[in-house]
């Protein structure tokens, strides 16, 4: 028999109840104050440092890590839930959401203690933003390639290269990235990569905004020239990354982000068609949020098994897989159930932005974080087929 | 494939596997198999799994009863167990006691109604009714002017007329002509068409995940035997993304059946959440039965597509199920209606309450 694809149908805590209430009157309150428009996904919305601090003294920020570097010690279920909050109200996560979800976790693991304990504290307070430095010009998917060299110097490396596609490198304090510190072996073509912490005033990095083709400008190219590491910034085993970067992947992959990113279309859609839609649109949204609290079924049952320590990273898979299809979908769906709807529709003119933006936006969708080819070959490994 | 979670399942999982194999059932073209494997169920008081003992039944809880309905979707079972267990759980509901031997429930479907008339009798058409020639009994939802009641039916009391769903079982017109019920009583307060509806719809849907689990075993299983172009076929890429595929398509189901189960089991849910969890399930297995049976079918090519292999056992009663109670594109008009009423802020609300 195939190995057990496990989606038990895990509930939300009963302490998740009152935690979502205060997130969503604290989106609220930010909202009347005017932080952001929930209606408007379209914006620049990395510089919102203060939004940041809000959320962090809020104690929403490095909810799970322990208490001792700023953490608060709660469920990755409660996280979960002002993850997806934060995301369906368009809240501007940037600038502490990879932080929170994944550098964070990485320096717990492999950070020396003085850095943890700089570091941390600031990521929980919401005042630092990371960067995640993978990708090369002539690495992307195919990671361990990477040919951005750290060569050892005195009492560190010296960095020389080029990291490519770093969303907020512009704006970020450190990058967590991998440089190359030995050629691969014949036997392990994986080999010869570490895991870097790196300062972005270090001098001798210089980065370049790259424009996106939604008008946008969140990625960048990241030069280094003899940026010098101290010997303190790598993070755990020299030469050992790819042993370390493959079981933070469950985490990274099926959060509530990897299905809502084009979710607004859909709530816009329902506004747009009022409460007795013909039968057509009736069907097409049915089938949409039936689709939908699958996914999120899906997520959470994902996030339960992350919290009862276990390591379901085909299910993590899986649940991006379908997820980001599904919400690359989601605005050529809405776009077909919105043909006939009124003209006057009031909300018409904030569907169509909205729309324009999600049909931008999709192509990324299935690129970011794993592309769909790289997330097939990983199902196909659980499967027992490679 | 799932861990069986308790001994119910356990001992209905252990039956399947000695008298209704895939492959026995499938070389059996006389259906000698049928017999002694109801006198099994039977005798393990399987069919009556969700009637209470005091009426005659073996008083399982309906987590336990689900998790039979999920072991035989893995096992593409072709006996009215689920029509039957459906049938006591839809008499329990007013109290009236459930006869021996298979059952099956009327209406079937959104579109049929069942009449109570002024003298007691039951009128109507149900179309689509699953396994109605083999059934004894049928336990019927019926339509009185005070409200709604419950009924049980001897079958040779309709006319039934035979007919075959996709993957070979009966599905058959049942017509009620002035037909006087062995017992009628009024169902609960607040139950009503739409509650048998859904409750059979959570059937179907953990019976089409089941079988999309077996699906996607015996394609991977096939993908490591078959050579071509000198090497397996589970090697090219192709083939494994499309086995990626199906195992998403399987995950999705698995998980938004045994969600619904789950809502239906312990009892807490609201009418719109109840019906949010059934209706999706539902409508995200059927389409999963769509795409996955295309793609369990495609890796298996021509062999596949043969009477004597196995695939088609359950390809065709997963695409069959979809038909059953309500089917995806009626449940979606139905979740899509509920939506746009509640509007546009309430819809997430809705989702996270899940």
């Amino acid at each position: 028999m195939t190995a057990a694809l496990r989606f038990d149908p895990i509930r939300l805590p009963s302490e998740c109840v009152e935690l979502r209430k205060q997130v969503r009157a604290f989106l609220a309150e930010e909202i009347a104050a005017g932080t952001f428009d929930p209606h408007q996904p379209n914006r620049e919305d990395t510089d919102a440092p203060e939004f940041s601090r809000r959320v962090g003294a809020r104690g929403w920020l490095g909810m799970t890590w322990p208490k001792k570097y700023g953490g608060h010690e709660r469920s990755f279920l409660e996280r979960y839930v002002v993850t997806e909050e934060m995301r369906v109200a368009n809240a501007p996560t940037r600038r502490f959401f990879v932080a929170d979800r994944q550098s964070g976790p990485v320096l717990l693991k492999y950070a020396p203690e003085r850095i943890k304990l700089d570091i941390l504290p600031r990521i929980c307070r919401g005042e630092v933003c990371f960067a995640i430095g993978m990708s090369e010009p002539n690495s992307g998917s195919d990671l361990f390639a990477a040919k951005t060299k750290a060569t050892k110097t005195d009492g560190g490396f010296l960095i020389n290269g080029t990291k490519i596609w770093t969303s907020s490198a512009h704006i970020a304090d450190y990058m967590i990235a991998i440089f190359r510190t030995s050629p691969p072996t014949k036997e392990n073509r994986r080999h010869g990569l570490t895991q870097f912490l790196v300062d972005m005033k270090t001098p001798g990095i210089k980065v370049n905004p790259i424009g996106q083709i939604t008008g946008q400008f969140e990625f960048n190219e990241v030069v280094f020239t003899d940026a010098f590491m101290p010997d303190d910034h790598v993070l755990g085993e020299i030469d050992g990354a790819w042993k370390q970067a493959t079981s933070e992947l469950a985490y990274e992959r099926s959060g509530p982000e990897r299905f809502l990113e084009t979710y607004y279309v859909l709530t816009e859609l329902v506004r747009a068609v009022g409460p007795a839609p013909d039968t057509r649109t009736a069907e097409g949204i049915g089938r949409l949020v039936a689709q939908l609290h699958t996914m999120r079924r899906m997520s959470v049952s994902v996030a339960g098994m992350l919290q009862a320590g276990k390591e379901p990273v085909v299910e993590a898979s899986i649940v991006k897989d379908i997820g980001t299809v599904w919400e690359q979908e989601l605005p050529h769906r809405v776009r077909d159930l919105a043909a006939f709807i009124d003209t006057e529709a009031t909300n018409r003119e904030t569907l169509e932005n909205q729309l324009a933006f999600a049909i931008k936006t999709a192509p990324k969708l299935t690129i970011q974080g794993g592309t769909t080819e790289v997330l097939r070959g990983i199902i196909a490994r659980g499967l027992g087929l490679r | 494939m799932a861990e069986v979670e308790n001994i119910v399942a356990e001992t209905a999982e252990r039956i399947f596997a000695d008298l209704a194999d895939a492959q026995t059932v499938n070389r059996d073209k006389k259906g000698g198999w049928k017999t002694p494997l109801w006198r099994a169920l039977t005798e393990s008081g399987l069919p009556l799994a969700w009637v209470a003992e005091d009426c005659g039944g073996s008083g399982a809880s309906l987590a336990e009863g689900f998790s039979v309905l999920s072991a035989a979707g893995r096992f593409a079972l072709a006996v009215p167990l689920a029509e039957t267990m459906l049938a006591g759980w839809l008499l329990s509901q007013a109290k009236i006691a459930s006869p021996d031997g298979a059952m099956t429930v009327a209406p079937a479907g959104p579109r049929d109604r069942i009449t109570v008339g002024a003298d007691g009798t039951l009128s109507g058409r149900a179309r689509g009714v699953p396994f109605a020639g083999d059934a004894g009994h049928i336990a019927v939802l019926a339509q009185a002017s005070g409200g709604v009641s419950i009924a049980l039916v001897d079958g040779s009391a309709c006319r039934i007329e035979p007919g075959l769903n996709l993957g070979g079982d009966g599905s058959d017109t049942v017509t009620f002509s002035s037909v006087t019920p062995a017992a009628i009583k009024p169902a609960p307060q607040g139950f009503d068409q739409t509650s048998l509806l859904l409750m059979g719809a959570v059937a179907r849907s953990l019976q089409i995940a089941g079988a999309l689990e077996s699906m996607l075993d015996i394609s991977v299983r096939y993908s490591n035997e078959r050579v071509a172009f000198e090497k397996k076929i589970s090697k090219f890429q192709a083939v494994q993304h499309n086995l990626a595929r199906l195992a998403g398509e399987s995950a999705a189901a698995i998980a938004a059946a045994t969600s619904a189960a789950d809502t239906f089991a312990s009892g807490a849910a609201s009418d719109d959440a109840a019906f949010l969890e059934a209706a999706s399930a539902k409508i995200r297995c059927s389409e999963a039965a769509e795409k996955g049976a295309a793609i369990a079918h495609q890796v298996h090519g021509a062999i596949g597509f043969t009477i004597e292999h196995i695939l088609h056992r359950y390809s065709l009663r997963a695409l069959a199920w979809r038909d059953d109670f309500g089917s995806e594109s009626y449940w979606a008009v139905e979740l899509g209606k509920r939506v746009a009423a509640r509007g546009a802020d309430e819809l997430w609300p809705l989702v996270a309450s899940r």
